[in-house]
């Protein structure tokens, strides 16, 4: 292929990934921001959240676009209130002292992965597309007759996946009129600033960080559902996510929203673009090395604050 | 308190012990299959441990490998078993995962104390797990196919007598490939053993028939997303080869053909790629016309033997390749075959040798080698096979079909000779 359309079609990879990381990432930044729990457990909410599509969408099945988006109601919905009852159950007991609520995630990793295996199966799982339209797409170059349009082989995308775009810029659009306009937000972002303060006024900052967590959880999973019609729902997808997601979080800034959203952009293009021209493994010690440079000259990130 | 153990032991343990006896003795004749068993040397089972991938990236092959093994298990019990003794499946999960292969094969000889070990696929499990079978003196029969048993990489204990290897299998159809989709070929394939062995074996057969490899593009068998690979397909390309494993087999094929679009190159598949995966789903409509290699038809033929049909309904699949119980289900059937005839292998070497128990698991491998000729029949409902006891490996039939209106149907069968190749080691002059 060459270089022109060859760097379009990695850049429209790179977009989707982007998109599904933004959405993941910022899940784990919310709970972190607000919370200051490093949730491990966060890629498997993601693989729930895959895995409950598949349920939904095969339990609704009149049409795959119904099933779709019944999947895209209820799977965040489902996942969500998971991640209530672990906050109250586990986080909540252990005072959400930062060593131990690492060591709990992991445990509650394994748990989750282990009943969805117990129970869904080992399967790789399918949903269907709403819709997915091959596009063909055109590149320009000047020829010999001067510029001329012309359709390179393999430069395409589906409508599904510029769904997938579209999809994750309403739904982070959405997320943010909520943190700053509304009143849940506002107690959301008190909560962050100083918890101690907010709940001398009253704030009940037991029930906001349930909810946070369980708002966390259920972004990852909305991410999950999204991807499940390009990918397929399997019981170990939640690897990479996490991965991903604590790579994005740390460069844009822990507990900072808008350096989340640029970290995506820029992690997600670049194992797109690294993947297609060189390979997918050197992207991803790209991504970390990168984390390690960002630790060393500024630890706080891209957004991030410094702590006072 | 020595003496009243004793004297406990002798009288009432001892009437208890005599009483629970009889009761067995008495319950037994009311049951066929304890009676059935019971003329033999010894009467306890055969105890096969069956190395099992019932998680991790080869479940849906551990999941058919599972029922067809149960199924030559109770056909083979239903005739009487093995030298008159039952046989009896010990399943362990290896989760797809060299590492705990090697466990578990540890724990059929030590925990379980079985008579042999039996059934892996992948082949990183079977580089994993061979050296401790070895070590444990525990004859190791893999349903797997990779060179790595006939190449010498691996030892006396290992063998493969119940399916072809990839070199063979590529062996055979290279010709077929060459003289009727093209000459330029692009290969994908997973970065691991088995994968290398494709790549090798593919390439080395292709350039005997005037062919050239053009790239040949690796991907990991973890991977889930494939689009980002495909650019490296040079234009020149005449037929792509494609052999992926794993869990992301769908949306490998789905991507493959939304990347191509109505101008792709032409397709030689193999059934790796779509194993488990029905030809009904939706974006595979692209696959009409491409070609498979298939170990054995997934699809019911026109000319379907007697011994595939009752061996289909052995397994309980129906003539579309999935589940009676649920066409939802598909079956690894080019694969699972090996599981059955692997199997009735073990037992026609087990009658070979008298065998009675792990004492004479050396004579069982001998008998094995001795086997040569294995003749189509309800033992091997594949096809006929010829076994060399040198490599520890078996040849046989390949089958090619195209995609006709969502049907595999055969177009080609290799014949055995297609697929011999020179001997690389004798394990036969190998110390027990």
């Amino acid at each position: 292929m060459e270089f022109g359309p060859h760097l379009m079609l990695a850049a429209l990879e790179g977009a989707v990934t982007a998109a599904i990381l933004a959405l993941t990432a910022m899940g784990l930044s919310i709970v972190f921001g607000v919370m200051r729990v490093v949730n491990v457990a966060h890629g498997e909410f993601y693989m729930i959240g895959a895995v409950l599509a598949w349920v939904v969408a095969s339990m609704v099945g009149v049409t795959p676009a119904l099933g779709f988006l019944a999947a895209l109601v209820i799977a965040p919905l489902v996942v969500g209130a998971i991640a209530v009852v672990a906050d109250r159950v586990i986080l909540e007991r252990i005072a959400y002292d930062p060593d131990r609520t690492i060591v709990a995630t992991i445990g509650l990793l394994y748990i989750i992965q282990q009943t969805t295996l117990m129970t869904f199966g080992p399967d790789a799982r399918p949903v269907e597309p709403p819709f997915n339209h091959r596009l063909s797409l055109p590149w320009f170059e000047w020829g010999e007759n001067g510029f001329a349009m012309f359709w390179p082989w393999g430069l395409s995308i589906t409508s599904y996946k510029l769904f997938v775009i579209l999809a994750a810029i309403a739904i982070l659009t959405a997320l943010w009129l909520f943190m700053t306009r509304t009143k849940a937000g506002l107690i959301m972002r008190a909560t962050q600033q100083d918890s101690e303060t907010a709940q001398a006024f009253g704030i009940p900052v037991g029930r906001v960080y349930s909810y946070v967590f369980g708002l966390g959880a259920g972004l990852a999973a909305m991410g999950a559902v999204l991807v499940v019609p390009i990918q397929q729902a399997h019981y170990l997808m939640g690897h990479d996510p996490l991965l991903l997601s604590f790579i994005v979080v740390i460069i844009g800034g822990l507990g900072s929203l808008p350096g989340t959203v640029i970290a995506a952009f820029l992690i997600g293009m670049s194992d797109g673009i690294i993947s297609v021209f060189f390979s997918p493994t050197l992207a991803k010690i790209i991504a970390t090395l990168v984390v390690a440079l960002v630790l060393v000259f500024r630890p706080q990130g891209l957004m991030g604050r410094v702590e006072r | 308190m020595t003496n009243k153990t004793k004297q406990s032991f002798t009288r009432r343990g001892l009437l208890k012990s005599i009483g629970a006896g009889a009761g067995v003795a008495a319950a037994s004749s009311f049951v066929p299959d304890v009676a059935r068993f019971a003329h033999a040397q010894s009467s306890g089972p055969i105890k096969i441990g069956f190395q099992q991938h019932a998680t991790g990236i080869g479940a849906s092959y551990g999941r058919w490998y599972g029922r067809t093994t149960e199924a030559a298990a109770a056909r083979i019990n239903a005739m009487g078993g093995i030298n008159g003794r039952e046989v009896q499946i010990i399943a362990e999960d290896d989760g797809t995962d060299p590492k705990r292969g090697a466990e578990v094969v540890e724990k059929f000889a030590k925990q379980h104390e079985c008579d042999i070990a039996f059934g892996t696929l992948f082949s990183h499990v079977v580089y994993g797990s061979a050296p401790r079978a070895g070590e444990l003196k525990l004859p190791y029969f893999v349903v797997s196919e990779g060179h790595h048993v006939a190449s010498g990489a691996l030892n006396r204990y290992t063998l493969q007598p119940g399916i072809t290897d990839v070199k063979s299998q590529v062996i055979a159809m290279a010709p077929f490939v060459s003289e009727n989709l093209g000459k330029k070929v692009t290969m994908i394939y997973p970065d691991f053993a088995f994968g290398h062995d494709h790549r090798d074996f593919f390439t080395e057969a292709m350039t005997a028939q005037g062919g050239e490899i053009v790239a040949s593009i690796a991907i990991p068998p973890t991977e889930t997303s494939f689009t980002r690979y495909f650019p490296q397909i040079p234009r020149e390309t005449e037929v792509l080869y494609h052999v992926m494993v794993g869990p992301a087999v769908l949306t490998f094929v789905k991507e493959l053909g939304e990347f191509f679009g109505p101008s792709g190159p032409q397709l030689f598949g193999f059934i790796d790629s779509l194993e488990a995966v029905s030809f009904g789903s939706p974006g595979l409509e692209f696959l009409e016309g491409t070609y498979f290699w298939e170990g054995n038809p997934r699809h019911a033929q026109a000319d379907q033997s007697e011994h595939d049909k009752a061996y289909r309904a052995a397994v309980g699949v129906n003539e579309m390749g999935a589940s009676v119980e649920d066409e939802k289900d598909v079956s690894t059937y080019a694969h699972m075959f090996g599981c059955w005839e692997t199997l009735n292998i073990i037992k026609a070497g087990m009658e070979a040798s008298g065998y009675s128990g792990p004492g004479d698991r050396a004579s069982l491998i001998e008998a094995v080698e001795a086997m040569t000729d294995m003749p189509e029949s309800d033992d091997h409902p594949q096809g006929a096979k010829k076994f060399n006891g040198k490599t520890h490996q078996t040849f046989g039939h390949q089958y090619i079909s195209k995609v006709m209106d969502g049907k595999l149907v055969k177009q080609h069968t290799t014949s055995i000779e297609d697929g011999m190749y020179e001997d690389e080691v004798d394990y036969t002059q190998m110390s027990f």
